[in-house]
């Protein structure tokens, strides 16, 4: 496999658009280093146009996104949606409302009606774990998991490894903690994947109720106690906990959880100092996180999060629309 | 105020560390100061000749029912205090089912702070709720109850039915290193039962509760402390078929551990006989087979904690037809003698007995007490291990007299108890 140290930021690497063997993004595991390292670099350069008047590519000028979301997500399906219009492509959003029954068979469904449509690329958001891989199987384009399920999110853990690079450099021997309910989170298993491709030491922190059996054999230390977990951590990656998990007797309650397991400054103090702090959002204040911390913004990157995810979907989008640029195929 | 200096001389000794009982002396303020041979005693000490009789630690009690709050008609923190004191115990671990329930963080602070200034000194210690009501359903915030000081968390005398609750709780549980007690029994072969199911039930016409009821349940608990990691109390067992699971489970190294209630080390299904009531205890008195093999699992150490399970229930409660009177019975001041039965007989020894009711619990619990070592605070008994008595239940200092020892001839009486090197009770 193809590696280059990372935070080197080859001209010639940045200058070309990157290149993936897999025809999808579905799981973090469709890339190598090399590929990942090529996409961070290339949505390097698409960076700074975002700050530009004009914000318009014409790279996909003619090619068609499809942004099919059967759960709701203000912020991925806009970041995908302005990614697309950026890279000058024609974006249609179709929000699905999940039927409870014969999910799989509406799906399957769904994909051929899509697939007669002929889009170039499309993006899924949907509770079921597997659901993106499922559909990548019955259409003919490109598919990019948006999240499925609590399986994965690949885009978030790009986004994420992205603008750590863009503040610190490199991702590359970083201790990053990802902190809360990394049992339902699709965003903490691409991230432990992406992160560890990308060399950096990842620990888990979690009440051992919201922590995934055998979760040490993913490449990361777990932690129950978050001081401990916290000690000499770069970054902080803290996750949403959903209130359905307290009523579902993985933990008492949003104080208990806030006292043990939410970032506020005294916990942050353990950590590096300098140490920054990342959210996938939408947060729940004083469940996971103090505002006092969210707020800061000399830690903070969260909003910067934002910023970063439409220059990696673009870089994204603008590899998997290429037909002719995937050696292989699922 | 600094505490007087005692010195007990002319003693044996009873380091529950030890496999044997030494001659010698004790020296302690409010913390032992020294043990052994001690040959003067500082200035303005107490000086008191024990004349052969025995010192151990104050025992400490893993599992006391006491009716503060809610339920003052059958006992306070005064009167357990009291009871406790006259029966040499000098810690207590006071069961959850309170009303309200002690499920908050700020009730364990209540219990904490009302039951010392109310007990006379004896340590009362609050096992917290497991489940929100003791539902079984939601657990509680056991990290914050832990802080709090919340020495074990339980659900009283409900088992915990729902598999899944008592896996998840568990396992929240290791974050905090916490110890999870479970009552085993299955609710649904208890159903209805009054008794031990076995030949003298269904011929006294009473509907039984069988060993299995307890041996699936105590099973299925280990299993789960087994794959969480967590510490479980198998609370109160009572049944031969639960040992071999228990043995199991201690050699694959499952953090479990396991309290037997001294009546049931003592009495058997047959003191039920005549539809006595002050004998219905939950879990039911077994056959004498099940006795023998808690004796001897207690001898082997198989069982960690002898407990009294104490249990106050007024007359009302008691003096009704064997099927409708109340479970339970008091057990404060006849735990040491009850349990001395087993060192009368031959069946354990004396160090044995004693550290099944001092070191072994403070070790489960990490309390400093249940030492007869230099720098453990002065929680200290002195008995005459022989002294023959007849149990008069109306002379028992708890605010309930439900206790199945009531006439019995029982050996071992406490002359005098020391908390903190101060004396709580005097014989």
């Amino acid at each position: 496999m193809a590696q280059r140290p990372t935070g080197v930021k080859s001209n010639e690497a940045s200058a070309s658009p990157a290149r993936f063997r897999s025809k999808h993004l579905l799981a973090i595991g469709d890339l190598n280093r090399f590929e990942a390292e090529q996409l961070l670099d290339r949505a390097e350069t698409f960076e700074p146009m975002l700050e530009q008047k004009i914000k318009k590519l014409d790279t996909l000028r003619g090619r068609t996104l499809i942004n099919l979301f059967f759960e709701n997500s203000t912020r991925t399906q806009s970041s995908f949606e302005l990614a697309g219009k950026r890279m000058g492509a024609d974006v249609v959003n179709m929000s699905v409302k999940s039927s409870s029954v014969a999910k799989g068979e509406t799906l399957i469904d769904t994909a051929a009606t899509l697939n007669a449509m002929r889009p170039d690329l499309l993006v899924v958001r949907h509770g079921s774990s597997g659901a993106a891989e499922l559909l990548a199987r019955k259409v003919d384009c490109a598919v990019i998991n948006a999240g499925d399920g609590k399986h994965e999110h690949p885009t978030q853990a790009l986004l994420d490894a992205f603008t750590i690079r863009r503040r610190l450099g490199q991702v590359e021997g970083l201790n990053i903690a990802i902190c809360g309910d990394v049992l339902h989170s699709r965003v903490a298993r691409s991230n432990v994947a992406l992160l560890n491709i990308l060399g950096a030491n990842v620990r888990l922190i979690g009440p051992p109720t919201l922590m995934p059996p055998g979760a040490e054999r993913w490449g990361a230390h777990v932690h129950h106690n978050m001081r401990d977990g916290l000690k000499d951590a770069d970054v902080v990656m803290m996750l949403r906990v959903q209130r359905e998990r307290m009523d579902g007797g993985f933990f008492p309650s949003a104080r208990e959880f806030f006292w043990f397991y939410g970032l506020d400054e005294d916990k942050l103090k353990h950590a590096k100092p300098g140490a920054l702090v990342m959210h996938p959002g939408p947060m729940n204040r004083g469940v996971e996180i103090d505002s006092v911390v969210a707020d800061d913004p000399n830690v903070s990157l969260i909003e910067t999060q934002v910023r970063m995810g439409v220059a990696v979907r673009m870089a994204v989008l603008e590899a998997l629309a290429e037909p002719g640029s995937n050696q292989e195929t699922r | 105020m600094t505490t007087k200096p005692t010195l007990i001389k002319n003693a044996k000794l009873i380091d529950p560390a030890k496999n044997k009982v030494e001659d010698g002396a004790i020296l302690f303020a409010d913390t032992i100061l020294d043990v052994g041979a001690i040959s003067s005693a500082p200035d303005g000490a107490e000086i008191i000749d024990a004349d052969g009789h025995h010192i151990a630690p104050g025992l400490i009690d893993m599992r006391v029912t006491i009716g503060e709050p809610g339920a003052e008609h059958k006992e306070t923190f005064k009167s357990a205090g009291r009871a406790a004191a006259a029966g040499g115990v000098t810690t207590m671990v006071m069961t959850p089912n309170t009303s309200p329930v002690i499920d908050d963080q700020s009730l364990v602070d209540f219990v904490l702070r009302r039951g010392v200034d109310r007990s006379g000194g004896v340590h009362i210690l609050p096992a917290a709720a497991l489940t929100k009501h003791l539902d079984g359903e939601l657990m509680t915030e056991i990290g914050l109850m832990a802080e709090a000081g919340a020495v074990l968390f339980s659900n009283g005398d409900k088992p915990i039915l729902s598999s899944r609750v008592l896996r998840r709780a568990l396992s929240y549980a290791t974050a905090f290193g916490v110890l999870v007690a479970n009552r085993p029994e299955d609710p649904f072969l208890a159903e209805g039962g009054v008794m031990h199911g076995g030949e003298l039930a269904a011929r006294l016409g009473l509907p039984g509760i069988p060993d299995i009821a307890e041996s699936i349940m105590a099973e299925r608990d280990l299993t789960l402390a087994e794959v969480t990691g967590g510490r479980l109390l198998l609370d109160m067992i009572s049944a031969a078929r639960t040992l071999p699971a228990l043995k199991r489970a201690k050699e694959k190294g499952v953090k479990a551990v396991a309290s037997v209630n001294v009546h049931h080390l003592v009495l058997n299904e047959n003191d039920v006989d005549g539809y006595r009531s002050f004998a219905k205890l939950s879990p039911p008195l077994r056959g004498e087979d099940d006795r023998r093999a808690l004796v001897d699992a207690v001898a082997t150490g198989l069982i960690d904690v002898i407990v009294s399970g104490h249990n106050p229930q007024p007359a009302e409660e008691k003096r009704l037809p064997y099927e409708e009177a109340a479970f339970g019975a008091v057990g404060l001041e006849t735990l040491l003698a009850g349990a001395l039965t087993l060192h009368h007989k031959g069946d354990a020894s004396l160090s044995t007995l004693i550290r099944a009711m001092t070191l072994k619990p403070a070790e489960i619990l990490n309390l400093p007490q249940g030492r007869l070592s230099k720098g453990a605070p002065a929680d200290v008994i002195l008995i005459d291990v022989g002294a023959p008595f007849k149990l008069d239940s109306d002379k028992l200092k708890s605010k309930s007299n439900n206790s199945p020892f009531d006439g019995k001839l029982l050996q071992g009486v406490v002359k005098r108890t020391f908390i903190a090197g101060k004396t709580a009770f005097t014989a």
